[in-house]
């Protein structure tokens, strides 16, 4: 076995301290809770609750209680029940970051509002990118009434794609029919259970706070057996402690608070124990995601997470940039590869610009091939027909090359990371021959080719007929009579 | 034909061991030789050639075809030979005087001999007058010359100054590649063509070859 290569940033002494003051802040300044019916749920476990002030102090046994029961890894499976996901140790999975407010077009380089053909092409090229495991509602299609906003995201990923879909519910209202897609798509409660197809993202709200949907969500969505993951998000400097260590005790706080919801009513629920902390830019009044601090949080959260025994998350391969750029590759490429080397298992972030709130197409392709690379990276350097040397060293002296060895026909594609077309190999004479095309241009192309090269998702035809009845009876009970036109059919 | 294709399936998998016995039985079978080399080998070869050109295989394919077609080469020669059927054409190839380099120019001269031409390999280190008294003693209709070190360029320049002198340049034409080298360096000193990779130099080497009278 290859030495998996992992990067630490904590030691054991100060992993165990900040764990130590995360405790203390929950057991003796608590968290708000915005919910009554979480609020009871915690008193009848053993929370200290002040309900007028929706206030709640943690004790150490419940605590300890919670973190017994939840589980230390856990699966995903696409839509046709596959396995795609391995929650465990130090394996990673890529997905895109989630719920963009726009999407960068390609053709006029604008950053705009998305749409319902944009988001069925996001679909289709997700479709065929294999580095990037599971889809995520990436983007918030503005064709629709905000109150479906929600659930048509994740209507349309289960109708045109096969992966699992890391998504959320913007209301409480609307987790019932998005349990019910997925029933629709597993055929049952039972089979949802024991083949989950989504992971929620629930936020807690810095500082120290759970408003009433996503704890409700929380609860939701551990009663059904739906995955979870916390996104905690305190912002270094002003929503936290401006040391990266401080800011650190409180995402262990609010995640920790959030794995208590999540066990108080359905112990055992699977959970990430996931991410997006940032510094705060004190100059720009912004939250930057490529900041090498941000990444730096999210590799210790990591490493907090997994020392309390959780499988793991993080918003860390991503970019504050507006265009496809260098800023865009080198973020999100430093923060990929610190990410693998962590061995955060759900490493969010692909596709996405301007501090999460607009997704690009190309950036994806290009994003791609930075998780193919970081992918084969953390395979590390591993000896295989290697020992003793001297025949292989024999045989290139006697052939003058190695080429069709079968030493390197065996080797060769487990020990070399091809590339497509979006990274430039080519000699300059090649690059120019085939159009002088810059790294946009090589991307866009790759969007075409694998849009027009998408099949439809193999889900069964009535199960697709139930999703659209599902999602048609919700957007008239907000007031749409009728869906948008879907560009193509599923 | 179907034994043709079968046996430019073969070739192109790589199966070095198959190829001759297809090509026997399609002799058996009374194909003619000619036939079995453009129809099966060649046509083979060209399908590998583009299957490497859109990144579908890679160079070890490549080459694994190009052995393929050598052991068809090797049922196939005594009969062409006897049939009057000359090769593609005759290739000097060599890097040039001061170069020690020469794995480019070793893959183009595997990559010519799977196209099915005659290669001539003269090793590195190659003056210009060697480069062009091979050419004439092996009547060959193409000189590929390659060049790692910008110092040891003029030598191709050399090259083709002697062509010129020697009234061959119509004759003989002139290819040239390696990394300083470049399309506006073969127009600067009068090459006949250029080729940034070893699949460019095989297509610039046939054009070159079906020009040459």
């Amino acid at each position: 076995m290859a030495l998996r290569p992992q990067l630490k940033f904590l030691s054991a002494e100060l992993l165990e301290r900040i764990v130590a003051e995360a405790r203390d802040i929950l057991c003796r300044l608590g968290t708000k809770v915005q919910n009554p019916r979480v609020l009871e749920m915690l008193a009848e476990h053993g929370a200290k609750v002040d309900f007028e002030k929706s206030q709640v102090l943690y004790t150490n046994s419940l605590l300890d209680r919670c973190l017994k029961s939840v589980p230390a890894q856990f699966k995903l499976y696409d839509v046709l029940g596959n396995e795609t996901h391995d929650f465990s140790g130090s394996k990673i999975h890529f997905t895109p970051g989630s719920a963009a407010l726009h999407v960068l077009d390609h053709q006029t380089q604008k950053i705009r509002k998305p749409d319902t053909t944009d988001y069925v092409r996001y679909v289709q090229l997700l479709s065929g990118l294999s580095h990037i495991a599971s889809q995520s509602t990436a983007f918030i299609p503005a064709d629709v009434a905000e109150r479906v906003s929600d659930s048509y995201r994740l209507f349309l990923s289960l109708l045109y794609g096969e992966k699992p879909v890391v998504t959320g519910t913007f209301t409480i209202e609307s987790f019932q029919v998005m349990r019910d897609m997925q029933l629709a798509v597993r055929g049952g409660e039972k089979e949802l259970r024991a083949k989950p197809l989504t992971v929620f993202s629930c936020c807690p709200t810095s500082p120290l706070k759970w408003s009433e949907i996503t704890s409700q969500n929380v609860v939701d969505c551990g009663a059904s057996g739906i995955p979870v993951e916390f996104i905690s998000m305190p912002l270094s400097g002003f929503m936290a402690p401006v040391t990266l260590v401080g800011t650190l005790v409180q995402h262990t706080a609010e995640t920790l608070s959030g794995i208590v919801i999540s066990q108080i009513n359905s112990p055992g629920a699977p959970v990430l124990y996931g991410g997006s902390p940032a510094v705060f830019d004190m100059r720009y009044e912004t939250t930057p995601m490529g900041a090498v601090e941000t990444q730096m949080i999210d590799c210790a959260c990591n490493e907090i997470g997994k020392y309390l025994g959780l499988p793991t998350q993080a918003y860390i391969s991503l970019s504050d940039a507006k265009m496809l750029d260098a800023q865009a590759g080198s973020e999100t490429a430093m923060g990929a590869t610190l990410a693998a080397l962590s061995g955060i298992n759900n490493i969010s972030g692909p596709g996405m610009l301007d501090f999460e709130s607009c997704q690009s197409l190309e950036k994806l392709v290009l994003d791609n091939e930075i998780c193919g690379m970081t992918l084969r990276l953390v395979q590390g350097i591993e000896p295989r027909e290697d020992f003793p040397a001297r025949p292989i060293f024999e045989e290139l002296l006697r052939e003058q090359h190695l080429l069709i060895s079968p030493h390197t026909r065996r080797h060769l594609k487990s020990e070399h990371y091809f590339p497509g077309p979006v990274i430039d190999r080519a000699n300059l004479s090649r690059w120019r021959e085939e159009g002088s095309l810059t790294l946009g241009q090589r991307a866009h192309q790759e969007v075409e080719r694998l849009v027009g090269a998408w099949s439809p998702s193999r889900l069964a035809a009535e199960r697709k007929k139930e999703l659209c009845a599902l999602m048609e009876k919700e957007a008239r009970r907000w007031g749409m009579d009728m869906l948008p036109a879907r560009p193509v059919e599923a | 034909m179907e034994i043709l294709k079968k046996i430019a399936q073969c070739l192109e998998v790589g199966d070095d061991a198959g190829v001759p016995p297809l090509v026997r039985q399609a002799l058996a079978e009374g194909i003619v030789a000619k036939t079995i080399l453009d129809d099966g080998l060649i046509a083979g070869m060209n399908t590998v050639g583009e299957k490497f050109r859109v990144h579908e295989i890679f160079l070890p394919d490549v080459l694994l075809a190009a052995k393929a077609m050598y052991a068809g080469m090797d049922v196939l020669k005594p009969l062409l030979l006897s049939a009057g059927v000359s090769s593609r054409g005759r290739v000097v190839i060599g890097s040039v005087q001061g170069d020690l380099h020469d794995i480019g120019k070793n893959l183009v001269g595997i990559m010519l001999k799977g196209a099915g031409f005659e290669v001539i390999d003269l090793g590195n280190d190659v003056a210009a007058e060697k480069f062009v008294a091979a050419a004439k003693s092996h009547d060959a209709c193409v000189i590929g010359m390659s060049a790692l070190l910008t110092t040891t360029m003029p030598v191709m320049k050399e090259v083709v100054d002697l062509l010129n002198k020697e009234n061959l340049s119509g004759k003989i034409k002139t290819i040239i590649g390696g990394a300083p080298v470049s399309q506006n360096y073969a127009g600067e000193i009068g090459a006949d063509a250029y080729g940034y990779d070893c699949a460019q130099a095989v297509a610039g080497v046939k054009k070159l070859a079906a020009a040459v009278p």
